[in-house]
């Protein structure tokens, strides 16, 4: 092994550790006894506990939250997908007047900054009395998701092969038919990558989440972690667990589907 | 156009066409939600001189500026560095990947938290590392400096955001050709030869695609502070969205708060217009 090597591969270890460090003092401070907190933390935890954990999902009723992004993002990924595949569908197969517009249309709003539509929106929910509800909260959400999916089921969708479309329309298939029965099942993975990506975009959100509730019924988790108060100071136990929690789920998807969630995330990009 | 793209447009046109619309049309009002007796009257852009003259406006608009200025060249320096790691790891590949993503996939809101925790003044443990170098006195506390309180809010975004974009570049160096890098180490180019005259010109494209991503994000701050100060000290690191959504939701000020968020969008919406006019034409250029 000659020294350059060696340099590359500390380099690589070094990244790595900075990288991985603040999970790792996140799960291990979460574990850590409230007092000792307080203290010079030890790298390696002497004594753990599960306090935090138990006062989470007991006096705090963490469940709440997390039953709320389950909701909003389940119901927002099974609208948006559907709505973002048909146009992104007719995109990549269908030749008509403006389509390049469209796209790009489609590709900045994904950029807006959410705080420019806050006040309409705040406006018309409350007077909706959508406020602190579910809609409230799907409504806008669809809309900043959708076309993420949308670019990037244009681009799965120009992969695919047309022959097999055509045959099933020439054997008297709508294109409705061809698209659910033909293309839909080829399309499969990246249907399932752009889920997953609107289903951590629902996850992740929080201005959003933090302007159209109004109390901890509705409140998901990134809004309940942020405003976790305790009589003196932050209750850091609490709070960390909190984010591990709130981790989890998207620890487990990026473990499971590493490699469709790059390939999706570079299909924007690469195509410029 | 075909009606299978009608339920897209219509989400978009009802979430944000309509509603930028409205916000620039509020904009132009007097509102005020606990003022509510005097209605809302049309004032013209007396709000936008309003904000002109508002030195707590002024100070966010360079607060926001300034942080995509600093924030965006590092995490595309941390990127293409991690990214060159990524490429030429034989082993432990799905490693490191998994490594990149788990920041980038963690909620901001959780790595905003986790930083803060690290950095607080009594518990933190960089600051205790910070201390044991004399780096910082026995007293000092990163929230409470105007400008310290930067420092925890710069290195959580760079945290969650440097690993995306080593995975963007990452995508761009795989295009690149190894025979090129092969027939240039024969003619005897060394590593940092090839990495100037092959790999920089041709991962140029994906290097302004990654930093319009970024910059674009950048510009519209928000979890991160939230989070992590608030604003503070004072209003010392307060970028416009949390101006703006101070005037909105604490002050109930929705004339004001509107304009305030018409310009986030004018600002984003300019640079991405010189962005692609100056950059995308360049590119094009160099691609004909």
């Amino acid at each position: 092994m000659n020294a350059f090597r060696f340099l590359r591969i500390a380099a690589a270890i070094a990244l790595l550790g900075l990288l991985l460090a603040p999970i790792y003092w996140m799960v291990v401070s979460s574990l850590t006894p409230e007092a000792r907190l307080f203290q010079a933390p030890p790298l390696v935890p002497r004594a753990i506990t599960l306090e935090h954990y138990r006062a989470l999902f007991g006096e705090r009723q963490f469940l709440v939250p997390i039953r709320n992004s389950l909701v909003v993002a389940a119901l927002t990924t099974l609208l948006a997908v559907p709505v973002a595949a048909l146009c992104a569908y007719a995109i990549a197969r269908l030749e008509f007047p403006g389509r390049g517009l469209l796209l790009a249309l489609i590709l900045s709003v994904s950029m807006f900054p959410q705080i420019s539509i806050v006040p309409p929106l705040y406006l018309v929910l409350r007077t909706l009395g959508l406020l602190d509800t579910y809609p409230g909260l799907v409504l806008p959400y669809v809309t900043f998701s959708a076309p993420l999916a949308v670019w990037l089921l244009t681009g799965f969708f120009r992969q695919l092969p047309r022959d097999l479309e055509e045959a099933a329309m020439l054997d008297g298939a709508s294109r409705v038919r061809a698209l659910r029965d033909v293309v839909l099942p080829l399309a499969a993975p990246g249907v399932a990558t752009a889920a997953i990506l609107t289903f951590l975009y629902c996850w992740n959100e929080f201005l959003f989440a933090l302007s159209f509730t109004l109390g901890p019924d509705r409140q998901t988790v990134p809004v309940a972690v942020t405003l976790f108060r305790g009589r003196y100071q932050v209750p850091w136990g609490q709070v960390l667990a909190a984010t591990v929690v709130a981790t989890i789920p998207v620890a487990v998807f990026v473990a499971a589907f590493q490699r469709r969630i790059v390939a999706g995330l570079t299909s924007g990009a690469s195509k410029g | 156009m075909p009606l299978l793209v009608a339920p897209a447009l219509a989400f978009i046109l009802a979430g944000s066409l309509l509603p930028i619309a409205a916000t620039a049309w509020e904009a132009l009002h007097g509102h005020d939600l606990r003022l509510p007796w005097l209605g809302r009257p049309f004032i013209g852009l007396d709000n936008f001189v309003e904000a002109a003259g508002d030195s707590r406006f002024r100070a966010a608009f360079v607060h926001t500026v300034a942080f995509a200025a600093v924030t965006v060249p590092v995490e595309l320096g941390l990127g293409l560095g991690l990214a060159l790691i990524m490429q030429t790891a034989t082993r432990g590949r799905s490693a490191v990947r998994l490594a990149a993503l788990l920041p980038w996939a963690v909620p901001t809101v959780v790595a905003a938290l986790v930083v803060r925790f690290m950095f607080d003044g009594q518990t933190g443990v960089v600051t205790a590392m910070f201390r044991s170098l004399g780096l910082i006195g026995p007293a000092f506390d990163w929230l409470v400096h105007p400008l310290g309180a930067w420092v925890p809010i710069g290195v959580a975004d760079v945290w969650k955001t440097a690993p995306f974009v080593a995975i963007l570049l990452l995508a761009g160096l795989q295009t690149i050709d190894p025979a090129l890098h092969e027939a240039a180490s024969i003619d005897g180019a060394g590593p940092g030869r090839r990495f100037l005259t092959i790999t920089m010109p041709l991962l140029t494209p994906t290097l302004v695609v990654a930093a319009a991503f970024r910059a674009l994000d950048a510009l519209r701050l928000f979890d991160v502070v939230y989070v992590i100060t608030a604003g503070g000290p004072g209003t010392a690191t307060e970028p416009l969205s949390l101006y703006a959504f101070i005037a909105l939701m604490q002050r109930l000020r929705f004339g004001y708060g509107s304009a305030l968020s018409v310009t986030v969008f004018l600002l984003t919406f300019g640079f991405a217009l010189v962005w692609v006019r100056t950059l995308g034409r360049s590119l094009v250029g160099e691609r004909a």
